[in-house]
């Protein structure tokens, strides 16, 4: 059901945190003016204006869960980038930046939506997935698993939030290492494959709903093992970051 | 319709420190080559592919991938300009002049006409006045940087018209057609230039 | 190779704009081949110069916008239907 829109307008939201989640993301606690609240996997749009009228402009997901008092952004530093480095190394504390939403109406979760809930995200596609999973920890009537891709485990963002989630058994997280991993690492060391979801993912007949988000190859590739062990079209929902997610 | 923007601290556009007086007004330099499409890369088999030119009255001159091949080649350098705002210096291409395949079209009979739409596998098309492509200013290339032009760049063979906005210099390019009238192709048809010359930033429909 | 391309959760911004209620939930029929699907999972590649959303199975452009600096310009034809489920009426 798609309610008509508050009329989308770009606001100047405050910074009033910031906190470094690994090398190369920070997450960014915006008070947002008028914020109408957000649907778990939605997003924003941010907009940079310099004084000689240059303008760029990228979309972030909202990190934080929907109730939460400020909007949350988790931004990956991309080298070379628009964007990502100025909200990653110039904006401080008390700073102003340009926004507009919230944004999206099919990559979300409510928590009245049947279950389970199976979250696959490969880099900063686990941004939104935690809007989702903070949510469900709020509101578990359903059981949640996430699977998460990283390089290694330095790059892995909300670690602890994720191990505390696991040990309380709010719900499964399971990660995998593509590049490097500890030696005594106990989850997996490969990219995301097909038997990496056959051992993760509910067989289809549970009428999982899945939620898959992260660089365009990775998304690709798990929506179509996915449909491959049998899951219908309908029961995953993607959202493709470009080629660097 | 808006008020003063708000201006973000310390935010900067990337204006070129060197170079300044190659790059057109709100262009700034990138050293890498940043990859735009507006569909799927198409795979034609070269074996399967032509290059065609045909003019108004109806006819069409064709080459195979050796005939154009065949043809005398060019390697120009040049400056590309993309609308998105990069801008890359000293390009290196390899390729056939247009101005060889328009004397080779007239000579088969193709009528010269004052507008041009280059078309390409999956669709696209672009719009230029004839004179953009005459008198040294464009190519058809299929190589880049010493090596074949690689997929996500435009190859097999792709246009260069490095002289106006690059979404111009058409990627995966089968042809062109000389039309009497401009027809606007897949990005003008949504308000982008006719002509797109970026040292007048004619970017919009609109733009003088 | 087309790992550029995104979907249409990316242009939920640019649509917002112009429709009154978020399109990208709703399901999209394509012209060309009938195919229906949520606008949010068609491909967008578009990039920085605009939204081209295609569809998934005959990669046929079904819609195409572009913001101007003062004009919004949209090209649906490659829509033949578009269904968004609003609130039941009492």
């Amino acid at each position: 059901m798609t309610p008509p829109l508050a009329r989308l307008e770009w606001k100047v939201a405050t910074v009033v945190d910031i906190r470094d989640e690994t090398r190369r993301a920070r997450t960014l606690v915006l008070e947002v003016p008028e914020w109408p609240g957000h649907l778990a996997g939605q997003h924003v749009d941010v907009r940079l204006v310099a004084e000689d009228g240059y303008q760029a402009q990228r979309s972030y997901s909202i990190a934080s869960a929907p109730g939460s008092r400020h909007v949350e952004l988790t931004v990956e530093r991309i080298e070379n980038a628009e964007v990502s480095p100025y909200l990653c190394d110039v904006l401080q504390r008390g700073d102003g930046v340009e926004v507009r939403g919230p944004i999206g109406g099919y990559f979300v979760w409510r928590s009245e939506d049947p279950g389970p809930l199976l979250l696959v995200g490969g880099g900063s596609g686990v941004v939104p997935l935690m809007s989702m999973l903070r949510h469900h920890a709020a509101n578990a009537r359903i059981p949640a698993r996430l699977l998460y891709s990283a390089r290694t485990l330095d790059d892995v963002i909300y670690r602890n939030e994720l191990d505390a989630l696991a040990a309380t058994g709010g719900a499964e997280i399971s990660i995998a290492l593509t590049r490097e991993s500890p030696g005594d690492w106990r989850g997996f060391r490969r990219r995301i494959d097909r038997a990496m979801l056959e051992e993760i993912a509910w067989p289809a007949s549970e009428g999982a709903r899945a939620y898959v988000c992260g660089p365009t190859p990775l998304v690709e590739s798990v929506a179509t093992l996915l449909v491959e062990l049998g899951y219908d079209a309908s029961q995953v929902r993607t959202e493709r970051f470009g080629p660097t997610g | 319709m808006s008020d003063r923007p708000f201006i973000a601290r310390g935010f900067h556009s990337r204006r070129p420190a060197e170079n300044a007086n190659r790059i057109p007004p709100g262009q700034y330099e990138t050293r890498d080559f940043p990859v735009l499409s507006a569909g799927p890369t198409p795979r034609t088999p070269l074996a399967r592919w032509d290059f065609t030119i045909t003019g108004s009255n109806g006819r069409t001159v064709r080459w195979s991938w050796e005939e154009l091949r065949a043809l005398p080649h060019e390697q120009p350098t040049v400056d590309i300009h993309c609308v998105t705002k990069w801008s890359k210096l000293d390009t290196k291409w390899e390729g056939v002049s247009v101005d060889t395949l328009l004397a080779l079209a007239s000579d088969g009979g193709v009528n010269e006409t004052g507008f041009v739409v280059a078309f390409s596998d999956g669709g696209y098309t672009t719009n230029v006045p004839l004179s953009d492509v005459k008198g040294g200013k464009a190519w058809i290339v299929f190589g880049y940087d010493g090596a074949p032009l690689p997929a996500e760049h435009g190859g097999p063979a792709r246009l260069l018209i490095p002289h106006l906005y690059f979404w111009k210099s058409a990627k995966w390019v089968r042809g062109l057609r000389l039309t009497e009238r401009n027809e606007p192709g897949f990005w003008e048809q949504l308000g982008y230039h006719d002509r797109g010359d970026p040292w007048r930033e004619q970017r919009y429909q609109g733009d003088p | 190779m087309d790992e550029m391309r995104l979907d249409g959760n990316a242009a939920a911004g640019p649509l917002a704009e112009l429709f009154a209620r978020d399109i990208t939930a709703a399901v999209a029929t394509c012209a060309k081949c009938g195919r229906a699907t949520p606008v949010g999972s068609l491909f967008d590649y578009g990039q920085t110069m605009g939204v081209v959303l295609r569809c998934n199975g005959c990669e046929a452009a079904m819609l195409r916008l572009v913001r101007t600096p003062g004009s919004l310009r949209l090209d649906p034809s490659g829509l033949s239907l578009l269904i968004v489920s609003v609130e039941q009426e009492a």
